[in-house]
């Protein structure tokens, strides 16, 4: 499927550039409608916000610890307009785009970071997705048992998941990438390659010059796409996908990419990366070139560009406002999910706290 | 009723469910095929087919981890693991995921999955081969942890554990797989999660232990009663949320308490049991609650075991201790 673009021969897929020029795509595989080209612009630029006002609010003190996402958007943006509403989603936690695809609201989004575990009450039927998983490397297994049932029980359902290059270091990605090969799951394993794990370059990470050259190696295909490129994200995403639902196994795909801000508001990147660095990766940002496309084939105007960073900032901010509203958590909240029917012992503990 | 081993028993547990819940699979290493190490999955794979009882990669972390996405996708796994000692390799799935997907998503999603593990010694096995981790898994909140010690409740347990709503941990002792028989019900039944089973009653002493460490718990009982003395002995079943009130309600009757089990002691079951007894029976004790447990030492090698592992003399010597205690 990805033989012209194999990793293993340097090989990265790549449609759009960096002036918002598209090659067209090869053969069989598809492109993204001008519609859904907009689509993408628009949630990108939400997710950009409202990472931004994310970053602001911390620093004012209104939100502990945020994970930023900004210059990686086109990633899961690309990757969950590829696949069906009901394939499951599985994310680590820098896929805020994807999640607003997924139908996540911005309320609920911010209300996670917030602290409140009652942002992950996402009903199975509406959403077909599993909540920010923290430790690392952890939640790929889980797409792969989520592909495996969905198998099972006779539905073409596969199943979307995400990591960082980091989580490669991990037993675990190992491990499911050893069982998805073997159970020819149908999962598709998406690794954000954004060359930073917090502190630590892809050099001192792995050996490997690449990170999907090491498919080959649990028997499935692996594929480096440009992931600031969403025309090249979804169109590598939906053939994967094709692929897993017809019964032919899962796929690593390595969306080359780049963390523009910090790992969390909690640190400092300048300790460990150079100026010129980000600043090289900041010509190549997923939305300008997507922008610079937009505008060429005039489905946008630099009026458009403004009044879409307005609104969008307008929604992160009432978003945000709604959340700080909210009711917080209660000691029953704390208590009653732990099980289905409270324990006993638990009743009595929570009584104790009682104040 | 046939007489069946508690391994037996087992087994019979999971062909039962399979053959009602067609979202009941079952995995793990060697389980299709061979039947498991200890021939727990004897058959099943024959019966079932393939697809619902399969031989998995070497790879502890990688069947919890995907028993938890089955989970949440309607499924019911049922993953053993081969030896309890090797289940570290899978912490990280059961403490981070199988124990709070509930809790995490408010209810919204659930992993209601069987980790079933042989645990504990006296089998001449290798190095981690028979360690008892029944207080690690029963400090984990949103985990059940149970352990049965008699064919009977092994079924009705397994089958609780199958069509609980929560994540389970079924720890089976090894020592006992075969060393006890039992009359067993052909049909499917449920022994309750969170109530232990007074198996004989006594009014001297409250003797609470489980798993295979019943085997001398048992036998103590009966030397005892031979002399005369009466001891009361509960079968814990299970481990989290353990049923205090039975525990408790007994030592209001005998007022003196003794819980044994192989574990070691630090931070374990017993002392846990102890501390229940202390806060809500003082008023009535007449001996200071005991424990009598393994040591906090590594689990030896064969030629070490009799060192760890607790003779019916160990227990006997514990419980006439407690039982003619005077202040």
């Amino acid at each position: 499927m990805f033989e012209s673009y194999d990793p293993r021969e340097g090989r990265l897929f790549s449609l759009l550039d960096v002036e918002g020029k598209l090659a067209p795509p090869p053969a069989g595989f598809p492109l993204m409608s001008d519609e859904q080209a907009l689509a993408a612009y628009r949630t990108m630029v939400m997710s950009r916000q409202g990472d931004e006002w994310a970053v602001s609010l911390n620093r004012q003190g209104r939100l502990p610890t945020y994970a930023l996402n900004k210059g990686q958007e086109a990633n899961s943006v690309g990757a969950l307009m590829a696949v069906r509403p009901d394939d499951w989603f599985v994310p680590a936690f820098r896929e805020f785009g994807g999640m607003l695809v997924r139908g996540v609201s911005l309320q609920q989004y911010y209300l996670y970071w917030y602290g409140n575990e009652a942002a992950n009450h996402l009903p199975l039927e509406k959403f077909h997705m599993m909540p920010i998983s923290v430790p690392v490397g952890s939640q790929m297994l889980h797409a792969v048992g989520l592909a495996w049932a969905e198998r099972y029980k006779g539905s073409d359902r596969i199943a979307l998941t995400f990591m960082g290059e980091g989580a490669s270091s991990e037993g675990d990605f190992h491990e499911a990438c050893n069982l998805a090969g073997v159970w020819k799951a149908g999962v598709i394993i998406y690794a954000q390659n954004n060359h930073w794990s917090i502190s630590l370059p892809w050099s001192k990470q792995s050996a490997s010059a690449t990170l999907a050259e090491k498919a080959f190696a649990y028997g499935f295909e692996g594929v480096r796409v440009d992931g600031n490129d969403i025309f090249a994200v979804y169109a590598a995403v939906q053939m994967a996908a094709e692929r897993a639902r017809e019964g032919g196994g899962p796929t690593l795909i390595e969306g080359l990419t780049y963390r523009l801000g910090a790992h969390t508001t909690s640190d400092d990147p300048t300790k460990y990366r150079s100026d010129e660095e980000v600043q090289q990766w900041e010509t190549r940002d997923p939305i300008l070139r997507l922008e610079r496309y937009l505008l060429k084939k005039r489905l946008l105007s630099d009026a458009d560009i403004v009044k879409i960073r307005e609104q969008s900032l307008d929604c992160a901010r009432s978003s945000f406002e709604e959340v700080e509203q909210a009711a917080d958590t209660t000691r029953e909240d704390t208590f009653q999910y732990l099980y289905r029917e409270m324990p006993d012992m638990l009743a009595a503990q929570m009584q104790r706290r009682k104040t | 009723m046939k007489v069946l081993t508690l391994l037996e028993a087992v087994t019979d547990a999971l062909r039962t469910e399979m053959a009602s819940d067609r979202s009941v699979v079952v995995f793990g290493e060697d389980v299709g095929l061979e039947g498991g190490v200890f021939r727990v999955t004897t058959g099943l794979q024959r019966e079932f087919g393939e697809e619902r009882c399969f031989d998995t990669p070497i790879a502890e972390s990688g069947i919890v981890g995907a028993a938890v996405g089955m989970a949440v996708a309607g499924l019911r796994p049922v993953v053993e693991i081969q030896f309890s000692g090797f289940a570290f390799p899978a912490f990280n799935q059961i403490a981070s995921h199988v124990s709070r997907i509930r809790n995490r998503t408010r209810g919204a999603l659930t992993a209601p999955l069987v980790i079933r593990m042989p645990y504990g010694g006296g089998i001449r096995a290798p190095e981690h081969h028979s360690e008892s981790l029944e207080a690690l898994f029963g400090h984990i909140p949103g985990l059940k942890v149970v352990i049965p010690s008699t064919p009977h409740d092994a079924k009705g347990l397994l089958i609780s554990a199958i069509r609980d709503p929560d994540p389970v941990v079924y720890l089976e002792p090894a020592r006992a797989y075969r060393a006890v028989r039992q009359e067993v019900p052909e049909e499917a039944y449920t022994v309750e999660i969170g109530k232990a089973k007074i198996e004989a009653e006594g009014d001297e002493l409250t003797l609470v232990s489980y798993g295979a460490q019943m085997i001398e718990a048992r036998q103590a009982r009966a030397m005892l009663a031979a002399e005369g003395r009466s001891v009361e002995l509960i079968d814990l079943r299970t481990i989290h949320p353990f049923d205090a009130r039975t525990v408790v309600d007994s030592v209001r009757k005998t007022g003196r308490f003794l819980a044994v089990h192989e574990g070691p002691q630090s931070f374990g079951v017993a002392s846990e049991l102890v501390a229940t007894v202390l806060e809500q029976a003082f008023d009535v004790l007449e001996a200071p609650p005991a424990r009598l447990t393994g040591p906090d030492i590594i689990y030896p090698m064969p030629r070490g075991e009799r060192h760890y592992l607790m003779t019916v003399e160990h227990v006997l010597t514990e419980a006439r201790r407690v039982l003619d205690y005077e202040p």
